[in-house]
């Protein structure tokens, strides 16, 4: 727990990315199996202990520490299990040596709500204040340290030079402490064997559609729905839906898991019936129906017969146990056309080809689709195989106005009148670079509006979950979230260490399915200048 | 007989002695002002006459306006030194004397008498040992006027050692680079110098320009500081593996930008909590204070055994409650303009 605890304390005071990929690697290199596996799953937000929960710590601490003096506390530091590590009496500390994280881990595994508060104690005596830290921060899950689970895999791939994207592939098939993953990387292993286990796959993207004219006898067009990004998996007749960035939201769409009749993976786009997308024949409702819908853990039958939702289908990946990505787009399409009759229509339609005499007449089309409340369009390479991340010239969106692009949320301030409780003013930045090779977020923006008061009540709970630092009004928060942003134009200003102005920008959609580092790049946003 | 203690007026901006028509470390120029030490938020230029140690005097021509417009340009105030242990007379029948507080050079508490009762202003303090300071004496008094920067359990200040053995880790670890380490330029600076010395530490250390005079000062009343150079007089490459101590607002300044590849240190308090270094960009939190850390603020009370305890600035409600607690008669002052944040 020592060396977890350095490394816990390290990344807090680091704020360059490269240094903290840096500090991660050392530390996976450095330590042995398993308690790098339980690290790693800390980092990444994968441990879970059900009987530990933040509110444990509190209880305990408020049994050893006055409650006025601990809330006096608390609200000065700004983060419970920090409080709890500097308020914990030291007197009691046992002569036992500081425990391994395999120790704590089968400690914490074994408790129970009865059982914590009496067994906790043993294990925080036998810890320093930053031991404790670390200790709490593993037990509750939710390190809030400026480390996304992102991050911490790229480091896993750098400190053991493997690809992040073949990190991603077999991520999901496994547990921590992730044995066979450092069976594989660290020590020249076998690649784990995920054949069986019905994973996700990380998605093939698109770049922005910039100034260039694509040839359509080299692209194929189609409409760019506006749902959430799916993967639908059965393997030996396990079926998992997951979102886009590979979590597994089976449980939120009971409906899918016994409608595929073979093993196959498909993408598509998760959306509910209705006929505002793309009119009657569109046959999808708008993004704010599917919104009622995620982030539930349980569905009702009422919603599942209210907000029917299915899957509009792009492409296929797996079919019966054959990896098709190798294969090119027009013949993954062949496939995917040739398996429509084998799915229900209940659950599945195709995504149509947009037909189009030229790329001047693609543009008149996509223009019209304003109207119907399309998002703009995909262009797809004929030849390109279904390759994991955003290679250039495979994929491209061409989005319609109004001008709209991916930010992150960095800042948020409480509002004004009857806002003056929420955190309802939003400062966003975009990447200045590839923020896998250690790009920063500048900010680009600040916007007040754009979001339902669900919407605001939920980001709200947001900020105050994941502040990092208080600034007077002013909370800066986790990088974790990303805000599809509509604004009218962009201009190039000396003000904004950005070097970018947005003029009226809102919140258009709430990503709350999109991981930060898919958000867009300060290139994309100085291309739409038009000055 | 009036009230007891109605002699002693506490107004936001500072405390009045009345009958001695005289204020302790007021915000305001007044005719007659006692300052406990230096610090900016007790000490300020323009008051008619200023009573003080010689130490804190000197501290207070350096950095102070001393004079006060009387129409026809600027008149030298008057300034009455006072040594430890002395006692002054003031108009009223009011006795005062200063005791060292264990704060800053020349810091002192005053210990005020008049008609059989004694109160106590801190001013600030701290109990640790100090190689630059005298350090603070517990007196007996009924009413303790008491600071309360760090008055909160979570402040529990480690032992300086330990911080200064942290600092020269990363220093030997890193040759290549330099530790800036920021540090208030009045009293923080000097005492973090003099404890690299006592740690065995004895490479030149190179210093922000704001620090020099008053290095120098605290040398000229005997404290040792070994062997200081200015950044400004230095070549980049020659600052490399060493320790150089700036101002805080000098560590995000473009100023740093002369140093070589500087790892950011910060000596304070507040580096106790992670928040308040990320919120600074410091890479190297070092837990140092000239305060009272929540142990020392309590055990003081303890040792002094007040009738009353007055709080004049920081963390004033959960010292309130801890005397609450320990059936204490306690009341907060609210006092402005009384932070340290470079603490
Ligand atoms: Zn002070
Ligand atoms: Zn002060």
């Amino acid at each position: 727990m020592e060396e977890f605890a350095a490394l816990l304390n390290a990344l807090v005071y680091t704020t360059s990315r490269n240094r903290k990929l840096a500090l991660i690697a050392a530390y996976l290199r450095e330590t042995p199996d398993p308690d790098r596996g339980w690290a790693l799953a800390a980092l990444t937000g994968s441990v879970d202990f059900p009987a530990v929960k933040a509110n444990t710590f509190r209880n305990l601490l408020k049994e050893r520490v006055d409650p006025v003096l601990w809330t006096l506390s608390r609200d000065f530091v700004g983060d419970t299990a920090e409080t709890a590590s500097l308020l914990w009496p030291e007197g009691s500390a046992s002569s036992e040596s500081s425990p391994s994280i395999a120790e704590v881990v089968e400690t914490l595994s074994a408790l129970t709500r009865a059982s914590a508060p009496t067994e906790l104690p043993k294990l925080l005596d036998r810890l320093d204040e930053n031991g404790r830290f670390a200790l709490i921060k593993f037990a509750t899950g939710g390190m809030r340290i400026g480390v996304s689970a992102r991050l911490a895999k790229t480091a896993f791939a750098q400190s053991f030079d493997v690809s992040v994207e073949e990190v991603e592939e077999y991520w999901h098939a496994l547990e921590p402490p992730y044995a066979e993953l450092f069976a594989w990387a660290a020590d020249g292993g076998d690649p784990p064997d995920v054949t069986n286990r019905p994973m996700f796959r990380p998605f093939m993207l698109a770049h922005p559609l910039e100034e260039e004219e694509l040839d359509l006898s080299d692209y194929a067009a189609e409409w760019k729905w506006d749902g959430i990004r799916v993967q639908l998996v059965r393997v030996n007749g396990e079926t998992r839906l997951y979102s886009r960035s590979g979590d597994d939201i089976s449980a939120t769409f009971p409906e899918f898991l016994d409608v595929l009749p073979i093993d196959a993976v498909v993408d598509g786009e998760l959306m509910v019936r209705g006929s505002v997308q793309g009119g009657e024949t569109g046959g999808a409702a708008s993004f704010n129906a599917l919104q009622q819908r995620l982030g539930r853990k349980k569905v009702s039958k009422k919603m599942l017969a209210e907000l029917p939702a299915f899957v509009r289908l792009y492409d296929v990946l797996l079919l019966e146990g054959d990896d098709r990505r190798e294969h090119t787009w027009e013949r993954r399409r062949k496939a995917l056309e040739a398996l429509m009759p084998r799915l229900p229509t209940s659950h599945f339609d195709l995504s149509q080809i947009v037909a189009a005499r030229d790329f001047s007449h693609l543009a008149e089309i996509r223009e019209g689709a304003r109207e119907d409340a399309i998002e703009g369009l995909m262009l797809k390479r004929r030849d390109a195989p279904y390759i994991a991340g955003r290679k250039v010239g495979l994929w491209y969106k061409w989005k319609r106005d109004p001008l709209l692009v991916d930010c992150v949320l960095m800042y948020a301030q409480r509002g004004s009148g009857r806002r003056s409780s929420f955190y309802s003013d939003y400062t966003f930045g975009c990447w200045d670079g590839d923020p896998d090779a250690g790009a920063e977020l500048l900010p680009v923006g600040k916007a007040y509006s754009g979001f339902t008061d669900a919407e605001l009540k939920k980001l709200d709970k947001l900020v105050r979950q994941t502040t990092l630092n208080r600034f007077g009004p002013v909370r800066e928060v986790e990088r974790t979230l990303v805000f599809e942003v509509a604004f009218d134009s962009i201009h190039s200003s000396k003000r904004h260490k950005s070097g970018l102005a947005m003029r009226f920008p809102r919140i258009h959609r709430i990503r709350w399915d999109k991981p930060v580092h898919e958000a867009d790049r300060l290139d994309n946003l100085r291309s739409l200048i038009r000055d | 007989m009036s009230a007891p203690f109605s002699w002693i007026r506490p107004e936001p901006w500072g405390v009045q002695i009345v009958p001695a028509d005289c204020w302790i470390d007021p915000g305001r120029a007044v005719d007659r002002a006692l300052v406990t030490h230096g610090h900016a938020d007790h000490a300020r230029g323009g008051h008619g006459e200023t009573i003080a140690t010689p130490e804190t005097l000197a501290i207070m021509a350096l950095r102070y306006r001393t004079g006060i417009e009387n129409g026809e340009g600027e008149m030298p105030s008057k300034a009455t030194p006072v040594q430890y242990g002395e006692t002054i007379s003031l108009a009223g029948g009011v006795k005062a004397t200063f005791v060292p507080a264990g704060h800053v050079l020349g810091s002192a508490q005053i210990l005020l008498e008049h008609a059989g009762e004694r109160v106590v202003i801190t001013g600030d303090y701290k109990r640790r040992h100090d190689p630059t300071c005298a350090p603070f004496e517990v007196v007996p008094c009924d009413v303790f006027i008491t600071e309360a920067t760090f008055g909160l359990p979570v402040f529990v200040h480690p032992p300086i050692e330990q911080e200064m053995a942290k600092l020269l880790g990363v220093l030997a670890a890193n040759p290549d680079q330099c530790v800036v380490v920021g540090a208030y330029a009045l009293g923080k600076a000097q005492r973090v110098i003099a404890e690299l010395r006592a740690a065995g530490h004895h490479q030149p250390i190179y210093l922000h320009g704001a620090m020099e005079k008053m290095c120098r000062l605290y040398e000229e009343h005997g404290v040792d500081l070994g062997e200081l150079r200015l950044v400004a007089d230095a070549e980049k490459d020659d600052m490399r593996g060493h320790i150089v101590v700036a101002t805080p607002a000098a560590l995000n300044d473009r100023w740093s930008r002369r140093l070589p590849d500087p790892i950011t240190a910060m000596a304070s308090g507040w580096m106790r909590v992670r928040g308040r270094a990320r919120q600074r960009g410091v890479e190297l939190p070092l837990i140092i204070s000239d305060h009272a850390d929540w142990n020392e603020l309590t055990n003081t009370i303890l040792d002094v055994n007040p009738s009353e305890t007055w709080i004049t600035h920081g963390r004033e409600e959960a010292l309130l409650r801890w005397c609450e607690l320990g059936q204490r008669k306690a009341r907060a002052l609210a006092m402005v303009g009384r932070e340290e944040e470079a603490e």
